[in-house]
């Protein structure tokens, strides 16, 4: 049986193998057969690697622990649910789920794309099978999943031996988000190599036109919306598990994850420069091939543990392949690039500084230097060694001062960018639209100021959260208006009507709101304390508004698992609130030790209390409490972007009443001038119509 | 001036400012990495910077005197005494054996005032195949 899964393996090899060659001969030759069946053999992956897959998951739940992967990672006594999860515990799982998500991918991207675009598909499908080649290779050949334990006997002779009991799944893992959290990001890592490859195939085909752009955009919003998620959970589970009272700790492995997206979200926005009006182009190509390549190097420092970190999953020999792998990419981008630069010409210039493209210019420079502080920051450890031969690193202050002031810098784009114009705004378009919101946004500011709210940054976020919360509501409102006061409905079926109709922009307003509460859940961390003391049972301890008291320390046990929990009755204000149980749980397989974080979450703050163990000179247990404000409005402003980001998805309701082509710079602007019942129409979104009406401008 | 030109002055801007920001995080929160041994060749401002010094901790080492931790760590013959001057509880990882990692600064004294310790179990995971007299090999 275990032949059964590397054997299946073996053959999605040969299969990426032939679509990478047949496709590229069938591309040069013109053979449109060869085509077709290399086409054919890269959806065929997909089938070989889940029959992989399936067949490793047959041995976690069968419990045979002669394979050396599923002795490693799994016990007789764990749950079904993380015998599946421990699939994805190791090296060699991890890297063949990646082969996995990343073969579904392709198998879509093909099979969805298969009577379309007959210029682009094959170059598509050869890049992706490239990609394929490398991640199987490594299946196959550096960290095979199927590798079975073996062993000399007294005569020197090499048996296969089978081990009664694993050594059980990391602890840290056994929690039901590590379930969902890997899968997740590793959606979003795979998912980018789908809008690469369009991007890199466009390039190499020098396929006319944005077509390309738009099916990339796409793509991309899947990609970047699972890894947004994916780091999310990720942010949740080190919350809930870990126990030091915090999401986010810029360890190595989180910022690998952060890098990608911060450029997806760049290229998101860029894209829009090249939709509307043919600029950044090369800027565009550039930024899809470094998020691919940002996430292969993500997966590489998550997997290969070249950077001290808390993960510190393992220090392999797989380091070379992926710097190997990096570089043969690097080259293929730079030399598609250099050969179809002429391809790539901008069609238009920067016309203003105060209109949507310089907004957007802005914006992709404050990403990009985000993303380089982040990339700097995590390699530093590594860099500082080559050059100066002492390992340095630095720590959370150096990544909060650069990323703290960007970030509020994107937040006052996200509200102004919106509202501007294409090419020039005017300053009277300028008052109307965010006079209101900002002098109502600074009034808060300065009612927060004297009610003490002292810290600058947490200000400054409060300020502009207000500020780009009224923009994104006076947007749907005066749209809503518009429609409502039109078709004799009411408000609120005309700001689903809105939506519906420009589910794109309306979509991304929505997602800016999502961010917009990630942001104050953010800043709510300045406001965050916390007190350690030791407690034995009758004794208290105060913070903030509550009084924690010790009633019963016991140790409740299973097979998995024995543990130390401590019962504590919270009161506030004199009155008992609730129980709380925090626990620590040794696990007998693993002989390791991890934290139930006993969280009370409300709104507007968390009381996050853990039992961090017993002081050994006084053998009393230590709680350590945390209050942390705000921190759920993160969670809740996570789910506002996924569901944003899928509206924008969702195709656009056409409307058959088009009165009147645009003739406003924007869709706010129009209303605001009293024109609006003129502009109902989603042409305002489309190319188009936008084009007509720039191109005489830019020919003066 | 023209637009690209303002754009340009505004990214410039920008750009040395959080160039000025990177610099101050940086200086503030730089740690070195240091083997046992290299520790005594160290001197002057070198000797007094944050750093993280990683070993195996002494078996037999580990004391606990007037509310503090001491033990010994000990890599290729080299040791160091460290002095635990932390809050919270060592993990349960820490005992005899195990590696550890140890953050904070060297004492005019010669020994290691460290502020936190991490620790791992020295076989686990990834470490080492199950069994210690089998080895793991490839299909046989």
């Amino acid at each position: 049986m275990d032949i059964f899964g590397s054997f299946a393996l073996l053959l999605a090899f040969l299969a990426a193998v032939y679509a990478f060659v047949g496709g590229l001969i069938g591309i040069y030759a013109r053979k449109q057969l060869l085509s077709k069946s290399a086409r054919h053999a890269g959806m065929a992956v997909f089938g070989l690697v889940t029959l992989a897959v399936a067949s490793l998951e047959y041995f976690f739940f069968t419990d045979n622990f002669s394979l050396a992967y599923v002795a490693q990672h799994s016990n007789r006594a764990l749950p079904g649910f993380y015998k599946f999860a421990a699939l994805w515990a190791g090296q060699e799982g991890s890297l063949l789920w990646w082969s996995f998500l990343l073969s579904m991918f392709a198998f879509f991207a093909l099979f969805l794309n298969r009577k379309r675009h007959p210029e682009l598909m094959p170059w598509v499908g050869v890049i992706l099978a490239g990609v394929q080649i490398f991640f199987l290779t490594l299946n196959n050949f550096v960290a095979n999943p199927f590798n079975v334990i073996a062993g000399a006997d007294s005569s020197g002779v090499m048996r296969m031996a089978e081990l009664s009991q694993g050594s059980g799944l990391n602890p840290l893992l056994q929690y039901p988000e590590m379930v969902i959290h890997p899968p997740m990001l590793y959606l979003g890592y795979t998912g980018f190599t789908v809008p690469f490859a369009f991007a890199l195939a466009a390039l190499l085909g020098r396929y006319p036109g944005e077509k390309w752009i738009h099916i990339t955009r796409r793509w991309t919003m899947v990609a970047w919306c699972l890894l947004g998620a994916g780091i999310l959970l990720g942010a949740h589970w080190a919350y809930a598990v870990l126990g030091w009272g915090g999401y986010w700790e810029w360890d190595p492995v989180e910022n690998a994850a952060l890098l990608p997206w911060i450029t997806g979200t760049a290229f998101l926005h860029s894209v829009m420069m090249q939709e509307k009006r043919g600029m950044m182009r090369v800027w565009n190509v550039w930024l899809v091939f470094s998020t691919f390549m940002l996430c292969i190097l993500g997966t590489f420092l998550t997997r290969a543990g070249i950077v001290n970190s808390v993960h510190a999953f393992a220090e392999s020999n797989i380091g070379s392949w992926f710097v190997g792998f990096l570089a043969i990419v690097l080259a293929v981008c730079v030399l598609a690039w250099y050969k179809n630069r002429d391809y790539l010409r901008s069609d238009n210039q920067l016309d203003s500084l105060v209109s949507r493209e310089s907004s957007f210019l802005f914006n992709n420079l404050i990403l990009l230097a985000a993303c380089f502080a982040v990339l700097w920051g995590t390699l530093f450890p590594v860099l500082s060694e080559w050059v100066t031969g002492s390992k340095i690193s630095v720590g959370p202050p150096f990544f909060d001062k650069v990323n703290i002031p960007i970030a509020l810098f994107l937040l006052f784009l996200t509200g102004v960018g919106p509202l501007l114009a294409w090419r020039k705004t005017s300053f009277d378009a300028l008052k109307r639209n965010f006079a209101w919101p900002l002098g109502i946004a600074l009034v808060v500011g300065a009612v927060a100021d004297v009610l003490g709210f002292r810290n600058f940054y947490a200000l400054m976020c409060l300020i502009l959260s207000v500020f780009v919360t009224l923009t994104i509501g006076s947007e749907f409102f005066r749209g809503a208006r518009v429609i409502s006061s039109r078709d004799h409905v009411n408000f609120v079926s005309a700001i689903g009507e809105l939506t519906m109709r420009n589910t794109r922009r309306y979509g991304g307003y929505i997602v800016h709101f999502g961010m917009v509460l990630i942001f104050i859940g953010i800043a709510g961390r300045a406001f965050s304390v916390d007190v350690q003391k030791q407690v034995s049972v009758g004794q208290s301890l105060t913070i903030g508004p509550y009084t924690l008291v010790c009633q019963n320390f016991d140790s409740p046990s299973n097979a998995n698992y024995s543990s130390q929990r401590a019962t504590i009755e919270v009161f506030r204000h004199g009155k008992s609130e609730m129980m709380l149980y925090p626990e620590r749980r040794l696990f007998t397989a693993s002989q390791v030790t991890e934290t139930i974080v006993a969280i009370e979450s409300s709104p507007l703050r968390d009381l996050y209390v853990v039992y961090s163990g017993i002081d050994p000179d006084t053998n009393k247990p230590v709680i350590h409490a945390f209050i942390n404000p705000l921190v759920k409005f993160i969670w809740f402003g996570g789910i506002v972007v996924i569901l944003g980001t899928g509206l924008a998805m969702f195709p656009e309701r056409r409307t058959a009443l088009v009165l009147r082509a645009a003739t406003q710079p924007s869709w706010s602007d129009a209303i605001g001038t009293g024109a609006a019942h003129a502009v109902i129409s989603p042409s305002t979104r489309s190319g188009g119509s936008y084009k007509s009406r720039t191109e005489p401008g830019d020919k003066s | 001036m023209k637009a690209r030109g303002k754009f340009i002055v505004g990214s410039g801007i920008i750009i040395v400012t959080l160039f000025a920001l990177a610099y101050v995080g940086y200086t503030q929160s730089k740690t070195y990495y240091h083997t046992i041994s290299e520790l005594s060749t160290l001197h002057g401002a070198a000797l007094h910077q944050r750093m993280r010094v990683s070993g195996d901790v002494m078996a037999g080492s580990i004391a606990h005197e007037d509310g503090h931790l001491h033990f010994v760590l000990e890599e290729n013959g080299k040791e160091l005494p460290v002095n635990y001057v932390g809050t919270d509880p060592l993990p349960d990882t820490f005992k005899d054996g195990a590696q550890a990692l140890v953050e904070g600064r060297m004492s005019p004294q010669g020994s290691f005032v460290a502020e936190q310790v991490q620790a791992k179990c020295a076989s686990k995971y990834q470490a080492a195949p199950i069994g210690s007299n089998m080895a793991t090999a490839g299909k046989s």
